[in-house]
């Protein structure tokens, strides 16, 4: 078990280490092109020069990349272009606001998708299992972009329950994030659900279930004692990798409802070539979504007996 | 002892085409897959006929901000209004439909073909192949898909031909995996076992021997896929990073008319934002319905 973890945390590192080589590679490999991007397009050839010199962009780039590697892990994430301050004191807060988002949204979205998996899955077949297993391919049929604009139309321009925007400009507001957090729950819970309800049937066919209610075990006993533990398992990692679809859906929420998260920061750096934004938003989502990945993959092995002590 | 065997009834394969009205056969059992399979043969028809069956030029700016229904000044009825430049929004919808199916199939297919090589290497050559296409596959799927689309996009610009590239570079590895496992399992059957006896070459037993059988879960797979496709391409328009302007693409209607909502214009994005959703569900219902069939026999 410790040296399963220990392979785990080291690929997580080795991937960590080539995406970074990858983000920059994008971004750093043309020495000229930073100049260009840092010096503004009426820039002349010879202060180009001067600049590639003077910031030592003149070296070999795998040289650059060790000495921002080194940078990056110190903390040190460069300046912005744009906004000509520390990336690090535009990140982090951008960060947290994300993190608020997509906690919310992740709590919410567990909690439907795996209630309305476990009805479905109970009784496979019935009723009840149709009509949530055909929302739940509906719901993730309508990508965000298409939600926004549907809930905005319902609850911001009919009904005038909600604001349209959520920029937060007079501070912190809760109402602000209730379309953003619908808007991701709709489209995220449809694939848990799915899976928890396949688990769900799964488990509901084996012997121990059959014996629990031949024994006569009162039916709510049987579903919470026994079926729930083994049929939670599997859907524990599609959760944990889910969260690499929500950060996608981050991207596209933030900009829909202009919430001054990390993925319209990143949108907003890559429009405006602003190089060491992008770099540090790209380490952030992919960092997130290995370590996420990393932790579904050992709390898999540790939950599911049967891997656990082979 | 001659005769006997020379009695075996000889038993020609099935041609392609009996093959494939063997599976819409089999899909009339599934009425979830028969409805995602009308829902996708209608965008089709739509797009190949869109000259025919699209009421308007649909980069033709006449009547701004008409209400659906109102009556063109040229003659003929805007079913689902004009948008702010006055452009029909049925019109601009199936227009919009061919783009994104014609790029969406390009990508898929496209990403599919790379994904399939691959995947065949890494499963049926194992070793060293399988280690270093897997580690880089893994490296490209760590990405949140719609992080590495916009790096991707920001980075080489946005026309047809980029976006078709993102979506093989960002799901050529996901189909990889799928034919990887597949190949894996096909690889230790009897019959490949034949053929290398026979002397065949590895790639030949990849592509006619292995690739054919592990076609199953991949049918399923690429309706899913091009439901993702046309998510992409819509939030790539919707983000300001998609197909050029002013041809219709239905993500960047959605964008560009999205702040005339407040006005009672609500309908002039809600459109556009129906037809995705609708064109993906319509994939979703079909891959799920191919999938239940499959999962019977």
């Amino acid at each position: 078990m410790p040296q399963m973890i220990l392979r785990r945390i080291g690929m997580m590192v080795l991937i960590m280490l080539v995406v970074g080589l990858l983000l920059f590679m994008i971004n750093e490999g043309d020495p000229r092109l930073i100049a260009r991007s840092v010096l503004g397009p009426y820039a002349q050839d010879g202060q180009l020069d001067a600049w590639i010199m003077q910031h030592g962009y003149d070296r070999s780039m795998f040289i650059r990349y060790f000495e921002w590697v080194a940078r990056v892990v110190s903390g040190d994430l460069g300046d912005s272009i744009i906004y000509k301050r520390p990336t690090s004191e535009i990140f982090w807060p951008r960060l947290a606001n994300t993190g608020i988002l997509a906690g919310v949204t992740f709590v919410i979205m567990v909690i439907i998708a795996l209630t309305l998996g476990v009805l479905a899955g109970m009784k496979e077949g019935s009723p009840q299992d149709r009509i949530i297993s055909v929302i739940s391919i509906a719901t993730t049929s309508i990508p965000e972009y298409a939600s926004a604009v549907v809930l905005a139309g319902i609850f911001v321009f009919w009904l005038g329950w909600l604001p349209g925007t959520s920029s937060m400009t007079s501070g912190f507001n809760v109402v602000e994030l209730i379309l953003p957090v619908m808007v991701l729950t709709l489209y995220g819970f449809g694939y848990i659900a799915r899976m928890t309800r396949a688990s769900m049937a799964e488990v509901m066919t084996t012997p121990y279930i059959r014996t629990a209610i031949l024994k006569g075990l009162p039916y709510r006993h049987i579903i919470m004692k026994h079926a729930l533990r083994n049929a939670l398992i599997a859907p524990f990692t599609v959760i944990m990798l889910q969260i690499n679809w929500l950060l996608s859906g981050v991207v596209v929420t933030e900009f829909a409802f202009g919430y001054k998260g990390f993925g319209a920061l990143l949108l907003e750096a890559a429009l405006r070539r602003d190089i060491f934004v992008i770099e540090a938003c790209g380490l952030a989502a992919v960092f997130v979504a290995v370590f996420t990945q990393t932790i579904g993959d050992i709390g898999y092995t540790y939950l599911n007996p049967r891997i656990r002590f082979k | 002892m001659t005769e006997e065997t020379t009695d075996l009834p000889i038993v020609p394969p099935d041609s392609m085409l009996t093959n494939m009205l063997k599976a819409i056969g089999l899909l009339r059992e599934s009425p979830v897959g028969m409805a995602g399979g009308l829902i996708v043969l209608m965008f089709v028809v739509l797009a190949i006929f869109a000259p025919i069956l699209a009421p308007f030029d649909p980069n033709a700016p006449t009547l701004p901000f008409a209400f659906p229904g109102t009556a063109s000044p040229d003659g003929g009825v805007f079913l689902l209004g004009t948008d702010h430049l006055g452009r029909d929004i049925l019109s601009r919808i199936i227009w919009g439909g061919q783009r994104v199916l014609f790029y969406a199939t390009a990508a898929t297919v496209s990403a599919y073909i790379i994904g399939i090589l691959m995947g065949l290497a890494a499963g049926y050559f194992r070793g060293y192949q399988d280690e270093i296409i897997s580690f880089f596959a893994n490296v490209i799927l760590s990405f949140p898909i719609m992080v590495l689309y916009v790096l991707i996009i920001a980075k080489v610009g946005s026309s047809g031909l980029n976006i078709v590239f993102a979506v093989v570079f960002a799901s050529s590895p996901g189909v990889m995996r799928i034919v990887r496992g597949v190949t894996m399992d096909i690889a230790t059957r009897d019959y490949i076992a034949a053929a290398k006896t026979r002397g065949e070459g590895s790639w030949y037993i990849m592509l006619v021997e292995i690739l054919p059988n592990a076609r199953g879960p991949l049918i399923v797979d690429f309706c899913l896929r091009m439901g993702y496709t046309t998510i992409t391409i819509g939030a790539l328009g919707f983000l300001g990073l998609g197909l050029p302007p002013p041809d219709p693409d239905w993500g960047g209607m959605i964008t560009e008319t999205r702040s005339y909502m407040t006005g009672g214009f609500a309908y002039m994005a809600i459109f556009p934002a129906c037809a995705v959703s609708l064109l993906v569900l319509g994939f979703n219902l079909l891959a799920d319905g191919l999938r239940e069939v499959s999962l019977r026999d």
